[in-house]
């Protein structure tokens, strides 16, 4: 116990400087379950207020879908509450295993591990598979969890200009005499939302003998014409040598995620990885649920379909609108704003308005890119995206960037 | 050594600098941002493939790395 008042000064200031700096993050409480209407207590003490969410990763709409939310209650009555356990010591249910084979199925690969999180997974896989003989070369875009997965794993890295492939060819030509290479990249990019160019990826792996890798966290459920994620997309299904994917998003919004791709890739992930070695088990609510969604997403497309045709409106709605968005036609939608502090007026009017979506600035993305990040949903009706479509135009007009090019708006707002 | 430095310049350039911004041969490198420490790795392996030497890790630092001068600097301790 040396808590001293001097150890308390210290983390104030840094507390203080991320406040000063605009970078201090705060919760909003929700307090309704999660859906395209929500109920939200923001400042905290305030009345609760009827929000449409626009920036949830609740792109298939299963975080409350009766049918999984049924699903997870049965679970809970037949399996219990939780394992007290990690997976090979008295943790491992049979509904682990058969919401394994069922990932492997769903993918398209050869077997699956499930993690506590797609975060774990990737925080362990490199590890698990690769020594200080090979190298990792990671697109410069990848997501955060990868970034520190890497620096958990002894092989050698680099990184490749973001979707260049002829920077990625120079890097597999560089390190050619490695024993392993992988390359690493997400499907779908979380925040620009475009897609990674597996194709050619794979075409180049085939070429140089290198391993692929794919965190398809932001696709799993909705990409692809059954779903199936970028892989299916891009026609390379069963060329991944590994995939790594959350049950946070489309599959479900709950938790966990899993390892999926070469059988022995897996069984590695099962012997040496440490978040699944050294953490708790999926709950077993949380895997009747996941089993539930994949049931629902096999026997249907109705519902990536639906996402489709919504992604379509929205990004079709916001360019009449004259706002100007990253091009792609994922349901991840960056509405681009270029200043940090207009991005967050704007995020604040539009919480005015009814909208619930969050402004994104350096370091999150490059200086100079600040912008809305608007993520559509399944669960989303077309009212509520004409009332979102109104509420930025009403907040477009007032600060006069309806229309505007980039340099207009930095001309008047500045990067 | 003033062609090894505008190589060593160049291939910066092209390796790391996505945008309009400037470089001569005393930038700071790492300090300053351009050239982040996991990509140093590519810098040094072609140092080492261009100019036929090895470079020990422990001596291939963020220090060593911070400059066009520098590496030049580097470079030339491995050279034959």
């Amino acid at each position: 116990m040396a808590y001293t008042e001097k150890t308390r000064g210290i983390y104030s200031e840094i507390l203080t400087g991320l406040k000063e700096a605009g970078l201090f993050k705060q919760e909003r409480y929700i307090h309704s379950s999660q859906s395209a209407d929500i109920e939200v207590e923001f400042p905290t003490g305030a009345n609760l207020k009827k929000v449409i969410n626009i920036c949830a990763n609740n792109y298939l709409g299963m975080s409350s879908h009766p049918e999984v939310v049924k699903a997870a209650h049965a679970g809970l009555d037949s399996h219990g509450y939780g394992m007290s356990s990690v997976r090979f010591i008295c943790g491992t249910q049979d509904i682990h295993r058969t919401l394994e084979n069922m990932v492997t199925r769903f993918l398209g690969t050869e077997d699956t591990i499930l993690f506590p999180s797609c975060m774990d997974a990737n925080a362990g896989v490199f590890e698990a598979i690769l020594t200080k003989d090979d190298v990792m070369i990671s697109d410069r875009l990848v997501h955060a969890s990868i970034i520190d997965g890497i620096r958990l794993c002894s092989a050698m890295h680099d990184t490749f200009k973001h979707s260049d492939m002829e920077h990625l060819e120079e890097k597999l030509q560089l390190h050619n005499d490695k024993r392993l290479k992988m390359v690493i990249t997400d499907g779908v990019f979380s925040m620009d939302g475009d897609t990674a160019r597996l194709d050619k990826m794979a075409a180049l792996c085939e070429k140089y003998d290198a391993l692929l890798f794919m965190d398809d966290s932001h696709a799993s459920g909705f990409i692809g014409k059954t779903g199936r994620g970028t892989h299916e997309k891009c026609g390379v299904m069963g060329q991944l040598d590994i995939i790594t994917t959350t049950f946070g998003k489309g599959l479900g919004g709950a938790s966990g995620g899993c390892v999926s791709g070469r059988r022995e890739l897996v069984e590695m992930c099962r012997q040496k990885a440490r978040p699944y070695l050294f953490s708790n088990t999926i709950a077993p609510p949380v895997v009747a649920g996941v089993i539930k969604v994949l049931e629902i997403l096999s026997a249907s497309t109705d519902r990536r379909d639906k996402l489709e045709r919504n992604t379509e409106f929205w990004r079709k709605g916001l360019t009449d609108a004259g706002l100007i968005i990253k091009e792609g036609d994922t349901p991840i939608v960056p509405v681009m704003l270029f200043n940090a502090k207009l991005s967050q007026n704007v995020s604040h009017d539009l919480y005015e308005e009814g909208i619930y979506a969050i402004g994104f600035f350096f370091p999150v993305v490059p200086q100079g890119q600040a912008r809305i990040r608007t993520q559509i949903s399944a669960g989303h009706e077309i009212h509520h995206l004409e009332k979102a479509l109104e509420a930025f135009k009403k907040v477009g007009k007032k600060y006069d960037i309806l229309g505007k090019t980039k340099a207009e708006i930095i001309e008047m707002y500045g990067m | 050594m003033d062609e090894m430095k505008d190589v060593i310049k160049n291939y910066v350039i092209k390796e790391y600098v996505e945008d309009d911004t400037e470089i001569t041969y005393d930038t700071p490198l790492i300090s300053g941002g351009i050239v982040d420490s996991f990509s140093m790795v590519s810098l040094k392996r072609f140092l080492e493939n261009k100019y036929k030497i090895a470079i020990p890790d422990d001596k291939a630092t963020p220090e060593a790395f911070d400059s066009v001068d520098k590496i030049c600097q580097l470079v030339g301790n491995y050279l034959k």
